[in-house]
C-alpha cells in the first residue's frame, strides 16, 4: 500500500534563519492589528453592546427589504441595521441599545413585531440589557486573562521559565493578530468569539508545547549542540506531525465553516484563522526562535541539573545531621 | 509498555463499551425511556438553541428593594416611637436612610435605645458575626436609621429565593414541559422554557409583582381636586389601566391583601357573560372583608393590582361569605393570567427582565441538521485522510476516534449535560484534536524506526515518548476549557463542556485503546518492519 507522505523524511529546513523575516513580519502584522483595533474597532455584537437582535423570515419570497427598512425607520429606534442573509427571505435586524434602562430594551421587540405585522416567522429574538452586556464584557476579558495566567503557571512548573515566557509571548501574539483579523473583517465579536479566542489560545499552546517538549528532550540529549541547530532539528523532526495534525484540524473546521450553519459561522471563521494560520505559524516561527533570545541553552540546563543535585544532596545531609 | 494482561484488556474494552452505551437512553422514545430503571434515566438535554424556546434572565430591582425596606423602617419607627410615647417633629425618608427629629432632647437617648431594637443581626439570632442589617445612629436630636449594604444584600438573596418559588408556581400554570428556573449570581433568576416561541406572555406573567389589595376610595374630594391641590393625609392618587387612565383617590389603609386569598379561578359573570376572576378568602381575610364591607355600605372600594386600579365597585351589601369576583373588562386570557398570578402569590420585589433570548423551533431544527451534517462531513474527511496517510494504523486511529466520540456523548448523557450548537462544534474540534494524539504516536514510532530500532521496540518507544507529550499538550488545552466553563454561560458553557470532556476522553483513548489495538496487532502479526 502506498501511503500519502506530505513531509519527506529528510526535511532540514533552516527555520531559525527564517526568524529574520518572521519576526519583522509578525511585528508589522501586530502593529497593523493594533491599529485596526484602535481605529476601526471590534464589531461588538449585542452580547457586549446591549440591544436587540431579531432574525425573521418572510415566507415564499414575500420579502421586500425596502419595505422592511421603511417600516422600521418609522419606529425611530435610533441606529437600526437591516441585513438580508441567505436567499431564503431571511433578514437580520439589529437595534442599538435604547436609552431608558432595561424596560426600554424589552419594548423594542413588541414595537418591531407590531410594525412587521403578521405572516412573519420569528426565528430568533435576543435582547440584552445594558447591565448584562457590561458584565458579559468584563467576564470575557477577565476570563481570557485568567486562562493565560493559569496556563503560564502550569508551564512554569512543567518547564523552565524561558519556555513559559516564550509560550506567553507567542500566545499574546496570536490573540493580537486574531483580534486584528476580527476588527479588519468586522466579524461579530460576541460571547462565542471569546470562546473562539480561548480555544485558539489553548490550541496554539498545544502546538507550541509539542515542539517545546521535543526541544527540552533534545537539550537533555545533545549537550554540545549549538542552540539554533538544536531548535532547527526539533522543529524539523516534529514537522511531519505538525502538518498532518493541521490538515486534520483544518478538515474538521472546514466542515464547520461550510456546513455548520450561520449560528456558529463567526465562531468557525475565527477559529479557522486562529488555529490554522496563526497557531501553526506562531509555534514554528515565533515561539521556538524566541527561545534563543530568552537564553535557553544546554549549559543553563546542565547548571540547573547540577544545582538540583546539590540541593538534593544538601537536604539529604540536613536530614541526616541531627 | 505494549503488554496488556487479558484482564486489563477486557477491563478497557468493557469500560469503553459501557460509557458508549450510556448514549442509548437518550435515543429511546419517551415511553421506553420512562420505563427504564431509575439509574438509567439519564440523557442528553438539547439546549434551547437546538430545540427552540425562550431564555429569560430576571433581576431583583435593587432600588425597589431598598425603597421598600426604607418604607418598612419608617413605619416601624413610627410604631416604636408611639409605643414608647416619644414625641417627634419629623419622620421621613431622606435619601438612603430614615431620619427622625425628636421633639424633647432628653427623650433622644430613650428613643435611640428603642429604635435600636429595629436592627436585626445578620444571619438570624444565632449568628456570631455581630453584623446588623440596619444601622441606627444619633447626632443631636436627629436619629438616623440606615439599612446596611450587607443587610440589603441578605434581603436580596432572600427575595431571589422567594421569587423562584413564586415564579415556579406561575410557570407551572402555563403547562409547558420541563421549564428550568435557577438562581444566577446574587440577584438574578434564569428561566428557561423549552418550546415557548413568544415569550411576551411569559414576561407579562413574570414582570408583574401581583400585589393585590382591597382599599376604600376616598370620596371626600374628587380625584381631580386632589391632583390639583393636596390629597388628604393617608391617601394616594392611583390610576386605572384604561386608555386614557382614570385617576382615583384611594386610602392607603389596606382592608384585605392578596396574602389572604386561598383560591382564584377564571369564570364568567352569570349576568353579563364577561370573563371575571372569582376568589375566596381565608378565615382571617373573610372576617376582615366582612367587617369592612358592613361598615361601608354605599361607598366604593377599589381592587388594586400593583398600584393600578382594576375596578372600583360600590359596596351594595356586606360581603360575608368570604368570596367575591373581580371584573374589569378582561379578555379570557387576561382573566386566566390574573387568576394564575393571584393563586401563585405576589413577588416580594419587582423583577426586571435584563436578558432575553428566544429561538424559534424552525431555526433549532436547521441548527441540528447543520450540526449533524458538519460533524459527519468533518469526521468523514478526517477518517479518509488518516487512512490515506497511515493505512492500517489509520484505521486504528479512526476506530479510536469513533469510540472517543461515542464516549463523549455517553459522558454527556451520564452528566445530564446540555448539548448546544457550540457544543457540537466542540465535538467536531475534538475529532480534529483526538487525531493529533494518534499522529503524535505514529510519527514518533516512525522516527524511532528510522533511528534503527526494530519494529516492536520502535512501537514501544514511540508510545512511551509520545504519551508524555500528549499529556502536557492536553493539560494546557484543558485549562483553557476549564476557564471557559467557569466564566461562560449558556451556549459558551455548552462548548466548554464538550471540549473539556473531549480532552479527557482523548487522553484516555490514546493511553488505552490505541495502545491496546496496536499491541494486539503486534502480537498477532509479529511485524519485522513498521508499516507507516
Amino acid at each position: 500500500m502506498r501511503l500519502l507522505r506530505i513531509v519527506p523524511d529528510d526535511t532540514n529546513f533552516d527555520f531559525m534563519r527564517f526568524r529574520r523575516i518572521s519576526f519583522p513580519i509578525s511585528a508589522i502584522l501586530s502593529i497593523v492589528a493594533l491599529v485596526a483595533f484602535m481605529t476601526v474597532g471590534l464589531n461588538f455584537g449585542i452580547d457586549f453592546k446591549g440591544g436587540t437582535l431579531l432574525e425573521v423570515r418572510y415566507p415564499n419570497s414575500t420579502l421586500n427589504i425596502g419595505d422592511v427598512r421603511s417600516k422600521l425607520e418609522s419606529l425611530e429606534l435610533g441606529e437600526v441595521q437591516i441585513q438580508e442573509i441567505g436567499n431564503d427571505g431571511e433578514v437580520l435586524i439589529r437595534v442599538a441599545q435604547q436609552p431608558g434602562g432595561e424596560a426600554a430594551q424589552q419594548a423594542v421587540v413588541g414595537k418591531v413585531r407590531t410594525a412587521l405585522g403578521e405572516g412573519v416567522e420569528y426565528r430568533r429574538v435576543e435582547v440584552v440589557g445594558p447591565r448584562v452586556s457590561q458584565e458579559l464584557l468584563s467576564y470575557g476579558i477577565v476570563g481570557l486573562m485568567l486562562a493565560v495566567l493559569c496556563i503560564l503557571i502550569y508551564l512554569w512548573f512543567r518547564f523552565e521559565w524561558q519556555f513559559a515566557l516564550g509560550a506567553s509571548i507567542a500566545n499574546f501574539h496570536d490573540i493580537v493578530l486574531t483580534i486584528g483579523f476580527m476588527a479588519i473583517f468586522q466579524i461579530d465579536f460576541d460571547l462565542t468569539s471569546v470562546a473562539a479566542l480561548l480555544t485558539i489560545l489553548g490550541y496554539s499552546l498545544n502546538d507550541t508545547i509539542v515542539i517545546y517538549d521535543r526541544i527540552r528532550e533534545m537539550l537533555r540529549r545533545y549537550k554540545k549542540m549549538p542552540t539554533d541547530e538544536l531548535l532547527n532539528q526539533s522543529i524539523n523532526s516534529t514537522l511531519s506531525r505538525s502538518v498532518i495534525t493541521h490538515v486534520t484540524v483544518t478538515l474538521a473546521l472546514l466542515a464547520l465553516v461550510l456546513f455548520g450553519g450561520r449560528a456558529i459561522h463567526s465562531f468557525s471563521i475565527t477559529m479557522m484563522f486562529g488555529v490554522v494560520l496563526v497557531g501553526t505559524y506562531t509555534s514554528i516561527f515565533i515561539a521556538s526562535p524566541l527561545l534563543i533570545y530568552l537564553g535557553v541553552s544546554t549549559r543553563a540546563l546542565a547548571e540547573k541539573a547540577e544545582k538540583d543535585a546539590q540541593n538534593a544532596a544538601n537536604s539529604k545531609a540536613e536530614r541526616l545531621a541531627p | 509498555m505494549l503488554y496488556f494482561s487479558k484482564w486489563k484488556a477486557l477491563a478497557i474494552a468493557v469500560f469503553s463499551t459501557i460509557i458508549c452505551l450510556m448514549i442509548v437512553p437518550s435515543l429511546l422514545p419517551p415511553a421506553a425511556y420512562d420505563s427504564l430503571p431509575r439509574f438509567l434515566q439519564r440523557k442528553i438535554v438539547l439546549g434551547l438553541d437546538l430545540q427552540g424556546g425562550s431564555y429569560i434572565v430576571l433581576q431583583v430591582d435593587a432600588n425597589e428593594l431598598r425603597k421598600g425596606r426604607l418604607e418598612q423602617l419608617r413605619d416601624d419607627a413610627r410604631r416604636v416611637l408611639r409605643d414608647a410615647k416619644v414625641g417627634y417633629s419629623g419622620l421621613a425618608i431622606q435619601g438612603d436612610s430614615v431620619q427622625i427629629r425628636i421633639r424633647e432632647g432628653q427623650d433622644a437617648d430613650a428613643a435611640l435605645t428603642q429604635l435600636r431594637t429595629l436592627a436585626q443581626p445578620l444571619g438570624g439570632a444565632m449568628a456570631t458575626t455581630g453584623q446588623m442589617d440596619t444601622d441606627v445612629s444619633r447626632s443631636g436630636d436627629v436619629i438616623t436609621i440606615t439599612p446596611t449594604s450587607a443587610g440589603i444584600q441578605s434581603r436580596t438573596i432572600q427575595a431571589v429565593s422567594q421569587s423562584i418559588e413564586i415564579i415556579r408556581k406561575r410557570i407551572d400554570q402555563l403547562g409547558t414541559t420541563e421549564p428550568s428556573i435557577q438562581r444566577q449570581g446574587a440577584d438574578r433568576i434564569q428561566v428557561q422554557v423549552p418550546g415557548l416561541q413568544d415569550p411576551s406572555r411569559l414576561k407579562a406573567l413574570l414582570g408583574q409583582t401581583a400585589k393585590l389589595t382591597f382599599r376604600l376610595v376616598d370620596t371626600s374630594m374628587s380625584a381631580q381636586q386632589a391632583l390639583q391641590g393636596r390629597p388628604p393625609a393617608g391617601t394616594d392618587v392611583l390610576y386605572s389601566e384604561d386608555q386614557p387612565p382614570v385617576p382615583y383617590l384611594i386610602e392607603q389603609r389596606v382592608l384585605v391583601a392578596g396574602e389572604d386569598l386561598t383560591d382564584a379561578q377564571p369564570s364568567f359573570d352569570p349576568t353579563t357573560r364577561e370573563p371575571v376572576v372569582t376568589f375566596r378568602f381565608n378565615t382571617n381575610g373573610a372576617r376582615r372583608f366582612a367587617e369592612a364591607t358592613q361598615a361601608n355600605v354605599g361607598r366604593p372600594f377599589a381592587i388594586i393590582l400593583d398600584n393600578k386600579v382594576i375596578s372600583a365597585p360600590v359596596i351594595r351589601e356586606p360581603i360575608l361569605g368570604g368570596s367575591g369576583q373581580i371584573s374589569g373588562s378582561f379578555s379570557v386570557q387576561q382573566a386566566n393570567d390574573l387568576a394564575i398570578l393571584l393563586r401563585a402569590g405576589a413577588l416580594p420585589v419587582p423583577l426586571q427582565v435584563v436578558e432575553e433570548r428566544t429561538v424559534g423551533p424552525g431555526l433549532g431544527a436547521d441548527s441540528i441538521r447543520a450540526g449533524v451534517i458538519a460533524s459527519l462531513v468533518g469526521a468523514g474527511a478526517v477518517a479518509l485522510f488518516m487512512v490515506a496517510t497511515y493505512g492500517l494504523f489509520g484505521v486504528v486511529a479512526v476506530v479510536a476516534v469513533a469510540i472517543n466520540v461515542g464516549m463523549i456523548f455517553g459522558i454527556l448523557a451520564m452528566l445530564g449535560a446540555t448539548l448546544t450548537l457550540p457544543g457540537i462544534a466542540g465535538v467536531v474540534l475534538t475529532v480534529g484534536i483526538a487525531v493529533d494524539s494518534n499522529v503524535l504516536i505514529y510519527e514518533r514510532i516512525r522516527e524511532e524506526a528510522r533511528a534503527g530500532r526494530s519494529a516492536i521496540s520502535a512501537i514501544d518507544a514511540g508510545f512511551s515518548r509520545a504519551l508524555a507529550t500528549i499529556l502536557d499538550s492536553n493539560i494546557t488545552t484543558f485549562i483553557a476549557a476549564a476557564v471557559l466553563f467557569y466564566i461562560g454561560s449558556g451556549p459558551v458553557r455548552g462548548f466548554a463542556i464538550t471540549f473539556g470532556i473531549g480532552i479527557i476522553t482523548t487522553v484516555f483513548t490514546a493511553f488505552t485503546l490505541t495502545r491496546l489495538m496496536v499491541a494486539m496487532w503486534v502480537r498477532w502479526r509479529r511485524p519485522q518492519r513498521v508499516p507507516i
